[in-house]
């Protein structure tokens, strides 16, 4: 049964590794949802995280073969439940439309989103959440007009305490013992 | 005042250890220093401060100028399976990065050491399409292991290092370092230092005993046992390991294309060829077994056929270095992972000493159904025409199995796969996983530069041959004694086989018309015979067999002959059909 899967990928930081973790998924005509990359906790170790929908044999294969890249330290995938995660949207509107009635700002209180620009002829809202929660906003500023709308990809924090230096020193010891 | 002074002699000491030299020298003291003494490649604008730097040290470093660019690699290619060391290839930016592809993707997939080093255009022009200037970094990256491009000069000798330490650890296969223009001009102090491994990645695992034991106990209570090798037994050398663990547990065995040659064609255990082409009884068996135990292969489809109806009744033991391919395609009870000869070591210790008698009889019983209704008559035939099976019989006959044979993608690869013999591991070098027709030639100029002393026999059809053909000005300027034999049935065969079991015999686009191959050898200085009848076949083989130099033995076959048995697409290893 096809299930929304979290992938965290910890990766040496080096150009051109990004395709070489894309053209895993594209291969396998498997749509990426989202794809967030940063610095982790560990300097020089790279985090992405990536967001699908498969069934679980597959992602289980598709981290299995992200493992197997040579610059790749380590992959994991989770369910929803298993992790924290949250999304960033930004909303351009029409400032005028904010001024214009009580119904708009009834919205951006009642979904406590943010104002961080207020400009004469529009102003940029912003919403952190899930993306249901980011997408009811923009459902309901919808008919007042949107100019612009983005939201970012996924980022995600795993629930398991097992932290990166722990999982590092663990491959250590392993690739000391050949 | 003191800690500088000793900063300075310091620093004049690691001066001491190291050399001032350019980049392209660089790249060519590494490629010595890893202990590489030959290599194949092609020069070109973007590559020749490298070409230029070679023609200091050809003394320590032989370079091979193919004919093109895919044949630099597949001898290559040929170098490494036939040696065990790592193959290295040459070549310029643009073109020639991307002739070598073919030959980086058959690498990849048959797990094959190659390390390739492509010119770049001077970094400053990197994106500005400048002449001859491609993204191979882009293009290869799905069919490396590992690549890099170096755009300093100081980065060389580590890229390098590395390039070799991937190939060749673990799971072996391509990588490609492509270095810029200036980087092979400017400037570096070179030092040489091996690499040794990097955080991100775990060439082997470590042997988990508890899984071994499992495996074992499992072995020790099977009725039915049946082991599948492939080339990891090879790549790990551990031929002997392997033979110690069939013989003590006494299980029969099969090879995948790759494992072939692993195990002497004619051991007791030894049941045949896996696979669409492979032989009735191990075929058969798969869907009889109880206790499935597959050593360094991968259930390629070829071998599995219909997964779904795949060994089903067995529990599958895997014993596999590479994680990605555990429960990739064929679910496993318990898997090994790690080395082969670990593994193998640990599990003979763990396992019983036994003799399937019955079930090995099983497979003879079978085996015998095939040679009365397939071998005999290809082999021994009674109708007129010349079967490529009688050719390879007759070469295992004047070999004694004792020579490497390298094929091409075939009909006759499949006859050379069933019907050669093979006394010695690395004897058996062909295109498995990727199925390129051309790499026969080159690869066994590689195979016979590679292992001077043996007997080189290249297997070639007459469609695959006109692929990679100009690889006879390679042998005849390198006078490399490799012995060619063209099995000549003026069609693509196997495509052919296919029309006419599976598309109505509508024969599209199969027919060849073909040159003159004796005149076009001759052309090249190599001798040539050409076999019609059967009554000239022994002798021709001789005289090939016999000849000092490279020699070229084209023998027309059956124009419209078939390779069975077979296991139709989408069929079940078990309705193999035997006509």
């Amino acid at each position: 049964m096809k299930k929304r899967y979290t992938i965290s990928v910890f990766t040496e930081d080096i150009v051109g590794l990004l395709n070489r973790v894309t053209i895993i998924f594209t291969r396998r005509k498997i749509n990426i949802e989202s794809i967030a990359a940063s610095e982790s906790e560990v300097e020089n170790i790279h985090r992405y995280t990536i967001v699908v929908t498969e069934d679980e044999d597959l992602v289980k294969k598709v981290v299995l073969q992200l493992e197997k890249q040579v610059e790749i330290i380590r992959a994991f995938y989770h369910l929803d439940e298993e992790i924290v995660y949250q999304e960033i949207a930004l909303y351009k509107v029409h400032t005028a439309v904010l001024a214009a009635g009580k119904e708009a700002e009834k919205i951006v209180r009642a979904h406590y989103a943010r104002v961080l620009s207020v400009e004469s002829n529009f102003t940029v809202l912003e919403k952190t959440g899930h993306k249901e929660e980011t997408q009811a906003l923009f459902n309901e500023l919808e008919p007042f007009g949107i100019l612009e709308f983005v939201r970012s990809g996924r980022i995600a924090i795993t629930k398991p305490m097992r932290t990166l230096t722990s999982i590092m020193d663990e491959m250590e010891n392993q690739n000391k013992q050949h | 005042m003191e800690n500088t002074e000793l900063l300075n002699v310091l620093k004049m000491e690691s001066k001491q250890n190291t050399k001032r030299m350019s980049g392209a020298q660089a790249v060519v003291q590494s490629i010595i220093d890893e202990g590489t003494n030959l290599m194949f490649g092609y020069p070109g604008g973007a590559i020749m401060p490298v070409y230029d730097a070679l023609y200091d040290v050809e003394d320590q470093l032989t370079h091979i100028l193919t004919r093109h660019e895919q044949g630099a690699i597949h001898a290559a290619q040929g170098f490494a399976r036939a040696t065990g060391k790592v193959g290295v290839c040459l070549a310029t930016s643009g073109p020639g990065a991307t002739n070598l592809i073919t030959g980086i993707a058959d690498a990849q997939i048959d797990s094959t050491p190659i390390v390739c080093i492509t010119g770049q255009v001077h970094s400053h022009l990197l994106g500005t399409d400048a002449f001859q200037e491609t993204d191979v970094i882009g293009i290869s990256m799905p069919v490396t292991k590992w690549n890099y491009q170096v755009t300093k000069a100081e980065e060389i000798p580590m890229a390098i290092a590395k390039a070799f330490y991937i190939a060749r650890s673990g799971k072996p296969g391509p990588v490609l370092v492509d270095i810029t223009k200036d980087a092979q001009f400017d400037m570096l102090d070179y030092e040489y230092k091996p690499f040794e491994g990097m955080r991100s990645y775990s060439p082997k695992y470590p042997l988990d005993l508890d899984q071994v034991k499992k495996a074992a106990e499992l072995i020790n209570l099977a009725k039915k046992p049946l082991v599948l090798f492939g080339q990891g037994v090879v790549l790990s050398k551990a031929e002997n390991e392997f033979k110690s663990f069939i013989e003590k547990s006494g299980i029969p065995s099969a090879w995948t294309i790759m494992g072939l040659s692993a195990l002497d064609s004619d051991h007791y255990l030894n049941v045949g060829m896996l696979g669409m082409h492979g032989n009735y009884a191990p075929n058969k068996m798969t869907n009889e077994c109880d206790v499935l135990i597959a050593v360094g292969m991968r259930f390629d489809d070829r071998v599995t056929g219909d997964l779904s109806r795949y060994a089903k009744q067995a529990k599958v033991i895997h014993l596999e270095i590479d994680p990605a391919e555990v429960d990739k395609n064929v679910k496993t009870e318990v898997a090994v992972l790690g080395d082969a000869k670990e593994s193998l070591v640990a599990l003979t210790a763990l396992v019983d000493k036994k003799e399937h008698s019955n079930w090995l009889n099983e497979f003879r019983k079978l085996e015998q159904e095939e040679i009365n209704t397939v071998i005999n008559e290809e082999l021994n035939p009674t109708v007129e025409e010349l079967t490529m099976g009688e050719v390879i019989h007759t070469i295992n006959k004047k070999t004694n199995g004792e020579a490497i044979i390298v094929t091409d993608v075939g009909q006759h690869q499949m006859v050379s796969c069933r019907y050669a013999k093979f006394r010695n591991s690395r004897s058996m070098i062909t295109s498995g996983g990727l199925g390129t027709m051309g790499f026969c030639l080159p690869a066994a100029i590689g195979a016979k530069m590679g292992m001077p002393n043996k007997e080189v026999i290249a297997v070639i059809g007459d469609g695959g041959f006109q692929m990679t053909i100009q690889e006879l000005g390679t042998i005849f300027q390198s006078k490399t004694p490799v012995k060619i034999v063209v099995l000549n049935n003026e069609f693509l065969g196997m495509v052919r086989q296919w029309q006419e079991l599976f598309f109505e015999k509508r024969y599209a686009s199969t027919t060849m018309i073909n040159p003159d191959f004796q005149a076009i050898v001759k052309g090249y200085g190599i001798e040539t015979k050409k076999v019609t009848e059967r009554k000239d076949l022994n002798t021709a083989v001789a005289e090939m067999l016999d000849h000092e130099g490279a020699f070229f033995l084209e023998v027309k076959v059956g124009k419209e002959n078939n390779v069975f048995p077979m296991i139709p697409t989408g069929a079940s290893v078990s309705e193999i059909r035997l006509k």
